[in-house]
């Protein structure tokens, strides 16, 4: 019955894309991205994407991580409610409303896209670090202290490892979040491919909107499987078969 | 103190596009309540089900929510709906079945063995333990979905006034264009409150529902 079910998915799945297909013909999709000008431009728009997410996501990852590091210390364990108090607090702040506060402090262009893209990714980082960090089990940290590890090998052997796969998480889900918001950073003058999108709902362009959003989605969706094989490589063998 | 002086004059709209957001927002979490609680436990009991159904929740939940405004409008726009409130309901609604569905499995999976097989050997049928075993236990888990659900539409339901569902997001739209640096933060403001409020409320009621014993047990094993 389920491989039934599998087999009858699959061609459910090759349907689909060729309906795309068909359908993009019509639209005049494939009409308006034959045109090189047209396809350059989608190009371009794409890359700037890219450039916003990797730019505000490498520096949320490096603050995040440094964030949920030093408030698993002891020394500044007692701050870890407050901090993620605040931390829930602005995830529930929507992400056009971050954009649209950070435009009015910084003006328009793409280092407001950057530093909003960034202060929205560096919360579920960090959170995750923490929470990770703070999961690992103490009689592990006690072993570790016996063998005589120092703090930071104690870190870097026994709590990282161990909370990788939640901070891996956290990285995925402000990867994904980050993709999508970046496409809304075109109302700040950032570019990105919200550009086609956005232009395609004002003009009622069918083929620019699909252009834009298109590419948006398999973005996110590539990202989201880069995730899945990252985790594969850095979460130690021995967890993942205990979860299983 | 502009944005004051802005909210004060326009106080009648901002008082509609909030009870429109308000709308968009309730209608949409509720239709995915319809949904996706009787399918979360639905896949409780068919387990090689469950894995299949998180899965295409969570491809939604990938997708941009402007680029599936955008992917959805050509498809929509066959019926006449590609643009206002209807395209930003379905696009909601289809947000919320990962949260709502996740945090239902997890919860009736979690139930412990032996107070399901205490209410067996009480001779409870399969409906009466979900009624009255599994549910009441799962709820505040299945509330805490509908909060993450409900905070993640009032973001996305700003962002739909960009397809012309109206709501909070026209204060932001129209402050853009037109650079009325008021009128963009006044609508970021009222969002921001807006969800920030749902989600005290909503955990307060999470709390509120949760049985005693419950609590109990949870403050015991801390």
């Amino acid at each position: 019955m389920i491989t039934v079910l599998g087999r009858a998915y699959r061609f459910a799945l090759v349907f689909l894309l060729i309906y795309l297909g068909i359908m993009a013909q019509q639209v005049g999709l494939v009409d308006y991205l034959s045109i090189p000008s047209n396809y350059a431009y989608m190009n371009a728009l794409l890359w700037e994407h890219v450039y916003l997410v990797a730019v505000s996501m490498s520096f949320a990852t490096a603050v995040g991580l440094i964030i949920g590091v030093v408030l698993t210390r002891r020394r500044f364990r007692k701050y870890t409610g407050v901090v993620m108090y605040v931390v829930g607090l602005g995830q529930t702040i929507p992400s056009l409303a971050v954009l649209a506060l950070m435009m009015s402090l910084l003006g328009i262009g793409s280092k407001t896209a950057i530093f909003a893209l960034f202060v929205y990714s560096v919360l579920p980082i960090a959170r995750n670090t923490l929470a990770g960090i703070s999961a690992v089990p103490p009689e592990m940290i006690e072993a570790a202290k016996g063998m005589g590890m120092p703090g930071w090998r104690i870190l870097l052997d026994v709590e990282i490892p161990n909370a990788m796969q939640v901070m891996l998480t956290g990285f995925r889900v402000a990867l994904v979040i980050n993709i999508g918001t970046a496409a809304l950073s075109y109302l700040v003058g950032a570019g990105g491919l919200g550009d086609m999108i956005f232009t395609g709902i004002s003009l009622m362009k069918t083929e620019v909107l699909l252009a834009g959003a298109i590419p948006t989605t398999l973005l996110a969706l590539f990202a989201d499987y880069l995730c899945e094989i990252l985790t594969l490589l850095l979460v130690s063998k021995g967890l993942r078969l205990e979860q299983q | 103190m502009d944005v004051w002086n802005f909210l004060v004059d326009n106080w009648d709209r901002s008082l509609y596009l909030t009870w429109e957001h308000i709308w968009i927002v309730g209608l949409s979490v509720l239709i995915a309540t319809c949904i996706g609680v009787p399918l979360g436990i639905i896949i409780t009991k068919h387990e090689n089900l469950a894995k299949r159904v998180i899965n295409a929740a969570n491809v939604f939940m990938t997708i941009p929510s402007i680029a599936l405004f955008g992917l959805m409008l050509p498809i929509l726009s066959t019926f006449g709906q590609g643009l206002g409130k209807v395209p930003a309901v379905i696009a909601l609604v289809l947000y919320s079945q990962l949260p709502i569905i996740r945090n239902t499995y997890v919860a009736i999976h979690n139930v412990s063995n032996p107070v399901v097989n205490a209410a067996r050997g009480m001779g409870m049928t399969n409906w009466q333990r979900l009624k009255e075993v599994e549910i009441p236990i799962a709820v505040p888990v299945i509330l805490a979905g509908l909060r993450t659900a409900a905070v993640m539409n009032i973001g996305i339901a700003a962002i739909a006034a960009y397809i012309g569902a109206g709501g909070l997001g026209v204060y932001i739209q129209q402050g853009i264009d037109r650079v009325y640096e008021s009128m963009i933060l006044s609508g970021a403001l009222l969002v921001s409150v807006f969800a920030i409020l749902v989600d005290a409320l909503m955990s307060l009621l999470e709390s509120a529902i949760t049985p005693k014993g419950i609590k109990i047990q949870r403050k015991m094993g801390k």
